[in-house]
């Protein structure tokens, strides 16, 4: 009920230049196809409203692409790029499969924890980070490695970590995979 | 002078702008094809090359492409799989990134030969920033005429788009991936119909990874006998090796198929040696999925050869006592590692991207990470290293996909090799420096690290 009311509210509509996008990207399929947009548009989606997929912008995105809304939820829970609860500005994803465990991930991890106060999966209490540990990210030679938003940070020691928090607590800015880096 | 064919160019400063790529000899391979080939003429040079699909399962490229059904009035697909998400693998990555045009290049003259008028580039979701690079140089190629309608003045029209994932190993999977670029979660198909009957929207389809598709380029430059005599016997060409773990220079090194494991270890063109003086311990030779070899193995098969980095030669033995080249990610493990604590890693990785259709493969990936746990934790009994065994043999060619398999041969391999660590750490934990529940429940120092 709260989520519809939400929706009349503040109304949940991409902007100008992100509905062009979103038309551009149907193009890119034979007609009929527009369903294969759908993870480019929720990236899109999670980068405009806040970082995170509601149900109201899930609805919304269905309503786009012409599909059901179970279609999105099916889609949007089974990717682990999409965040399906709100996050922090900045999400540290910092990989830990083998490669990066055995170039210290666990080191890297415990720091950020004891920085932060967080565990793995939680949000700082001021809103600005989330720690989030993730498999193999293709950065296995320049291990250990962090990603926030579309960023790579590779070659992390401590002290990178420490410098790579402070600029982004600075910074203030919400990060997403779509930034240009 | 190790030769080269994919990065040759690499340390071109531009080398990503298609001025420079072009001046280097970029897009060659285009011009040839589509102005003195005829499609099948390049069908027969890849098949000539004996290029094998880079993306791990190393199917010959040529026959994968004759088996493209070509029904009249029905659209074809060449999809490129740039998902590169198997643990230890970073090459496509690096190609991309620094020439985006081969691979641009590669899936034009490819999509010709195939008859293609529309391609697709799936990326994982993780390399945003990779796909801005590929967009970059494709709509580079765009106004230089490369791609669009009437390519050349030829006649031959081709799109080509880029898709990102949203982050799942599964879309790896060739089927999993067409279901992922129609909009839907990423469970594989049930096969056949092969996607060279039926693939994307039903149309056939080819799948091919990044370096197999960049790999065309030189094979239509040279042709595919001049291709097939770089390597060794089967394993023809070069690979794109990504190297990573306890050595002196992890990296992607391009090698040509067939040089001894030793020397891509030891040598200062390669890794360089194990880091810290260490001694080597292990090799997992071909991306998580493989099987993990001591030294003795991988050094050298179990005939007393010195081991290759070729197909044949890593999957010398069998799984008894060789392994396999995968994708090329080979990931090295120095004395001090424990191998009991990296096969965690892999079998927390596998639960975590398994798709959850097949019973086994869902519920065999979770039991194995918790028993894992269990024993890194010091609770383990010898039964549960008797368990893991048990499972991982019921998950295998049990499942729709081969991710099953993918999740079982690491465990098998690790017990094969390395039962004697399992065991201490479920008869000695004490002795033990990462066991740590252990310690905190019975009270005792950990040694230290
Ligand atoms: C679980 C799983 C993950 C895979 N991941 C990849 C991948 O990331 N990249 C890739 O090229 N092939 C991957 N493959 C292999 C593909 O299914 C397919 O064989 C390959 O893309 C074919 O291209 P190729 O013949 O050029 O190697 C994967 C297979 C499985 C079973
Ligand atoms: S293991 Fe961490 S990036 Fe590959």
């Amino acid at each position: 009920m709260l989520n519809n009311l939400n929706i009349m509210n503040n109304e949940i509509k991409f902007s100008a230049e992100a509905l062009a996008i979103v038309k551009q990207m149907i193009s890119r399929y034979p007609d009929g196809k527009q369903k294969s947009a759908l993870l480019p548009v929720l990236h899109l989606a999670q980068a405009e409203f806040d970082g995170w997929l509601s149900v109201p912008v899930m609805d919304y995105v269905a309503s786009l692409l012409s599909i059901k809304p179970i279609e999105v939820y099916e889609v949007a829970s089974f990717y682990s790029m999409y965040n399906l609860k709100p996050v922090g500005k900045c999400t540290l994803e910092v990989c830990r499969t083998s490669s990066c465990w055995l170039m210290g991930a666990e080191d890297i991890v415990r720091h950020i924890q004891n920085r932060l106060g967080i565990k793995d999966g939680q949000t700082s209490s001021d809103g600005m980070f989330t720690l989030k540990t993730v498999e193999c990210l293709g950065s296995c030679g320049t291990a250990p490695m962090l990603q926030c938003g579309a960023k790579y940070h590779e070659n992390l020691t401590l002290e990178k970590v420490d410098e790579l928090l402070d600029k982004l607590a600075t910074d203030n800015k919400r990060t997403t995979y779509l930034d240009i880096v | 002078m190790p030769t080269k064919l994919l990065l040759n160019n690499e340390h071109i400063p531009g080398i990503n702008t298609l001025q420079v790529y072009r001046n280097n000899g970029g897009y060659a391979s285009v011009e040839k094809a589509l102005k003195q080939m005829t499609p099948e003429a390049i069908v027969e040079e890849v098949k000539i090359s004996g290029l094998r699909g880079r993306g791990g399962a190393g199917f010959p490229t040529g026959m994968k492409w004759s088996f493209l059904a070509k029904p009249a009035g029905v659209p074809r697909y060449l999809v490129c799989n740039a998902d590169e998400s198997e643990p230890g693998t970073f090459k496509d990555r690096y190609l991309m990134e620094k020439i985006p045009h081969l691979l641009v290049e590669g899936m034009i003259t490819s999509s010709y030969a195939l008859g293609c008028n529309t391609a697709y580039i799936y990326i994982r979701g993780e390399y945003f920033y990779v796909s801005r690079i590929l967009e970059n140089a494709i709509a580079e190629a765009y106004a230089a005429g490369y791609l669009g309608s009437n390519i050349l003045g030829t006649g031959y029209n081709l799109n080509l788009y880029v898709q990102v994932g949203g982050g799942a190993y599964i879309c790896g999977e060739e089927t999993a991936l067409l279901e992922s670029l129609e909009g839907k979660r990423g469970n594989p198909r049930i096969k056949p119909p092969f996607p060279a009957i039926a693939g994307l929207y039903g149309c056939p389809t080819v799948v091919n990874n990044v370096e197999t598709i960049a790999a065309v380029v030189p094979i239509v430059n040279n042709g595919g006998e001049a291709y097939s005599k770089i390597g060794i016997g089967k394993s023809t060409g070069t690979k794109l090796i990504s190297a990573s773990g306890h050595i002196n220079k992890p990296g992607v090194y391009e090698i040509e198929l067939g040089i001894p494991v030793e020397e891509f270890i030891y040598s200062d063109s390669y890794c360089g040696g194990i880091r810290n003086g260490k001694q080597l311990k292990a090799v997992v030779a071909g991306g998580s999925s493989v099987p993990v070899l001591p030294t003795e193995l991988i050094l050298k098969t179990a005939a007393g050869q010195p081991r290759l980095m070729s197909y044949e030669s890593l999957s010398e033995g069998g799984f008894q006592t060789g392994t396999m080249l995968g994708s090329g990610g080979f990931i090295v493990m120095d004395e001090d590692t424990s191998i009991v604590k990296n096969l965690y890693t892999f079998t927390r990785f596998y639960h975590h991207e398994s798709c959850g259709q097949c019973s086994p493969c869902r519920e065999g990936t979770g039991w194995m990470e918790k028993i894992m746990h269990k024993i890194l934790d010091g609770h383990g009994t010898l039964k549960d290293v008797d368990l893991l065994w048990d499972i991982q043999s019921k998950i295998e060619g049990k499942t729709i996909c081969p991710l099953g398999e993918a999740a079982a041969w690491p465990v098998a391999a690790a017990i094969r090799h390395f039962r004697h660590e399992f065991e201490a750490y479920v008869m000695q934990p004490s002795s033990i420096k990462d066991v740590k529940h252990y310690y905190r429940l019975n009270n005792i120092e950990p040694i230290p690290a």
